[in-house]
């Protein structure tokens, strides 16, 4: 066993600090390490900053903008980028929709949509959930029903994240109802700017403005943009979940802010002694370091095997349960390292140009809002109940 | 042996209740947040009517109550309803200066909802640390002059005193040496910079920037602050706990209730035996966490090491609990308790919160450890 990188990926490596520390503006890093979201334009901006290097789609195929990297690389990168305080893509348009259009969309959707994702021509969102339909997605009704050369569709959508700012989404919809519930559902892909299509806004409850729903009454969706077969859509939508799920270890990013944490933590006085040497608080941050370094093998454990010509399959839903629990607990230690200064809710302290005067630590306004808002990471992406279904389903043959 | 409230307490609970039920909105409290003083003062004035804030003092301080289970009713309906009112305030400072003596004519105006006072206690560097206190105060002819800095003061905006703890002699960290001052908020030299907060209710920065005070300012005994403040916290504590209860009660049916009627796979969530487990684990750390309320309300009135034993006792375990209950009530809920429609995560946000006043989980173990090594 050599737990070591190569020196090959170690110069890598080398090289993809290079690139963060030359091309990140330090606020935008900020932003990201108190999890604060990018304006629309920072995003793109930012995306064409990593399209010009060549970076913005790795994992895609080297003759539509990948970069040919071996599963190790892609891992290093993603690592770094976290450790970076990087924004990453957004994940639906480059990280799900595309893998599904590479492997069942036709040459002329390829053709189409994966260079207007790379220029930025393109805001993609995620059309599955429904009201009735989360965990349970199979029970989705919102219907498309062909007419002519094109489908009408009526339903609704729910939770999309950034919807706000898309203008194209992929969506799961009924187009028949006889037989399994999964074999009438069809892949497609909605212009948002068509009449018909209603965005409204979903507070969450660090109140801010992520999620919405999305009506559609009467739209108009050329049959083109139909991906692959009528009626098989389930088939590709699984296939984009695991794409969903292997990038939810977040080791990069629990680093991160790990090491924010103790620096935070460092600062805060508990009985005339830093809180970092405080036993009962040394020790709960020591077990969150202990299951980093624990996750940060097991996740490259899962590399190697994929590296090594295995499908990542139900051990991505490990990564994703205790990445997510890790995530979270790392950002319930720093809302308890600011003691009452986790109380005061001043959401405008994180806004770019607030020149008012801060309550209690440097950053402190951004810590409780992270920590309501990463609740999330246990709920989406096939909640870690439903992971753990597929785990007793798929590994344990329960 | 009687697990149960007196009738008295019960009819004070169901007036509460009722009260509570028809007069606020669990949702007003993140509104109300949003200006001061925080709260609506009219319903400030009608509990003041019912007899609710006497309830909260003892028959020598002008109340009619004042014992812990008092203190645990009256706290537990307002958990229940999230009401957002300056009740812990008023407890806090009410029972300070019941401790100092000689204030009868600001208690009395406490327990009529005539007048609101702010306890000003809490530092900046202080994390928990009760005497932590570098604010100073100084003597001048007659006069004392207060300068320094209080954190994340509750209802400080809306009141017409702060009830300040400043030292008059002494080191940083001394249990001696701290006094108490009464400071009207309009004093020259006072900076009350107020804000929301992430439950609902608001609080401020103060400032004290050479605040010049008579000589009756001063509560109680120069340089003996620290046993009232002790009091107070003891019965904030307790309130605090016992507030978490109401939370948890409601939190915890709201979720029941959701695993019931939100269907998924063709059935209710709450047919899966994995949420029903969880579930299960939630009621039995919520009833331990009432026996550990009951525990701290009996000894409220009790000798000092068991009583602030009892007390960290209660608060550590409504720390780990209230954080747990309002977790897995999120969690349970899927999306929907992510949202700032749904009233209970207005609930399992003031649950998380209550971990950040007068002493965290962590703070009360080591506290609790501490006091029976003392024992
Ligand atoms: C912030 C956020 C962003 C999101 N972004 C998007 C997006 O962009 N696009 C999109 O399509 N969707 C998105 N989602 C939706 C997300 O995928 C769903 O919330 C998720 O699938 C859970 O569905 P639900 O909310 O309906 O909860 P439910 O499915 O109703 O689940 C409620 C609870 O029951 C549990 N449960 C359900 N079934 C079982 C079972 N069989 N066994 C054990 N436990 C079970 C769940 O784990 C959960 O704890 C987002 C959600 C959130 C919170």
């Amino acid at each position: 066993m050599d737990l070591s990188f190569t020196p090959d990926e170690e110069a890598f490596r080398h090289e993809v600090r290079a690139f963060y520390a030359g091309s990140l503006p330090p606020s935008l890093a900020d932003r990201i390490r108190l999890g604060h979201g990018l304006t629309k334009d920072e995003q793109e901006a930012w995306q064409a900053t990593l399209a010009r290097r060549g970076w913005l789609v790795p994992h895609w195929p080297v003759e539509w903008g990948g970069t040919g990297w071996s599963a190790v690389e892609r891992y290093i990168f993603d690592l770094e980028s976290s450790l970076a305080n990087a924004p990453r893509p957004i994940a639906f348009g480059f990280n799900m929709l595309a893998p599904v259009l590479l492997k069942y969309g036709s040459e002329e959707q390829k053709r189409h949509w994966l260079p207007r994702m790379l220029d930025g021509s393109d805001w993609w969102c995620q059309g599955y959930s429904e009201p009735g339909a989360g965990s349970d997605l199979a029970a989705l009704k919102t219907r498309a029903v062909r007419d002519g050369d094109d489908y009408v569709v009526n339903g609704q959508k729910t939770w999309t994240t950034l919807g706000q700012h898309a203008n194209m989404i992929f969506a799961l919809v009924r187009t028949n109802d006889t037989g399994r519930r999964q074999e009438g559902i069809s892949f497609l892909l909605i212009d948002m700017t068509s009449p018909g299509v209603e965005v409204r806004p979903i507070i969450t409850l660090d109140g801010d403005h992520e999620v919405n729903e999305i009506f559609f009454t009467d739209v108009r969706v050329p049959v083109g943009n139909l991906v692959g077969e009528q009626d098989r859509g389930w088939t590709y939508a699984k296939y984009l979940l695991t794409y969903e799920r292997t990038s939810m270890a977040a080791v990069g990013s629990s680093t991160a802010a790990l090491a924010w944490l103790k620096s935070l933590a460092a600062k805060q006085q508990r009985g005339g002694k830093p809180l970092l040497d405080d036993p009962l608080f040394a020790a709960r941050v020591a077990r969150a370091e202990i299951e980093l370094a624990n996750l940060s093998t097991t996740a490259l454990r899962v590399v190697a095997a994929v590296a090594g010509g295995g499908a990542p399959g139900a051990e991505s839903s490990m990564l994703k349960v205790k990445g997510t629990e890790l995530r979270q607990e790392i950002s319930a230690l720093a809302r308890r390292a600011l003691g009452p200064f986790a109380q005061p809710f001043l959401p405008e302290a994180l806004e770019d140009g607030f020149n008012g005067e801060p309550v209690g630590p440097p950053d402190a306004a951004a810590v409780t809002p992270q920590y309501l808002n990463l609740r999330k990471l246990s709920i989406f992406g096939g909640s870690n109940e439903i992971q753990k279904n597929i785990i007793s389903k798929m590994i344990l043959q329960l | 042996m009687d697990f149960n409230h007196t009738d008295d307490r019960r009819m004070l609970a169901d007036t509460l209740g009722r009260f509570i039920a028809g007069q606020t909105d669990p949702m007003a409290r993140a509104e109300a947040a949003k200006t001061a003083p925080g709260y609506d003062p009219a319903v400030w004035t009608r509990f003041a009517e019912l007899g609710v804030i006497g309830a909260l003092f003892g028959p020598d301080d002008g109340g009619f109550g004042g014992g812990g289970f008092d203190i645990m009713v009256v706290f537990e309906a307002l958990g229940a309803g999230l009401v957002q009112a300056p009740f812990l305030s008023t407890l806090l400072a009410g029972r300070a200066l019941a401790a100092a003596g000689g204030r009868a004519d600001e208690i009395e105006a406490l327990i009529a909802g005539t007048m609101v006072i702010a306890f000003a206690h809490q530092e900046g560097g202080a994390g928990y640390d009760l005497d932590h206190v570098a604010t100073r105060a100084e003597r001048n002819g007659n006069d004392w002059v207060l300068t320094g800095s209080k954190s994340v003061i509750a209802d400080a905006e809306g009141a017409t005193l702060l009830l300040v703890s400043a030292r008059t002699s002494g080191e940083v960290g001394d249990r001696d040496g701290v006094s108490l001052f009464l400071v009207p908020v309009q004093a020259s030299g006072l900076d009350v910079r107020g804000y929301p907060c992430v439950d609902g209710g608001r609080a401020a920065e103060v400032r004290l920037d050479g605040v010049t005070l008579p000589a009756t300012a001063l509560v109680g005994t120069e340089g003996d602050g620290t046993g009232s403040i002790a009091d107070a916290v003891a019965a904030g504590l307790l309130a605090l706990c016992a507030e978490a209860l109401g939370a948890m009660a409601v939190v915890r049916d709201a979720t029941l209730d959701y695993l019931r009627t939100r269907m998924q796979f063709g059935e209710a969530i709450g047919r899966n035996q994995a949420l029903q487990h969880r579930m299960a684990a939630l009621l039995i750390e919520i009833e331990q966490a009432r026996s550990a309320v009951i525990n701290a309300a009996a000894a409220l009135d009790g000798p000092g090491n068991a009583r602030e034993r009892m007390l960290s006792a209660a608060k550590y375990t409504i720390g780990r609990t209230g954080t747990l209950v309002a977790e897995e009530a999120i969690q349970l809920h899927g999306g929907i308790g992510m949202t700032w429609e749904l009233p209970m995560t207005h609930f399992a946000k003031r649950l998380m919160m209550i971990d950040h006043q007068l002493g965290d989980e962590d703070h009360h173990l080591a506290r609790y450890a501490a006091l029976s090594r003392a024992a």
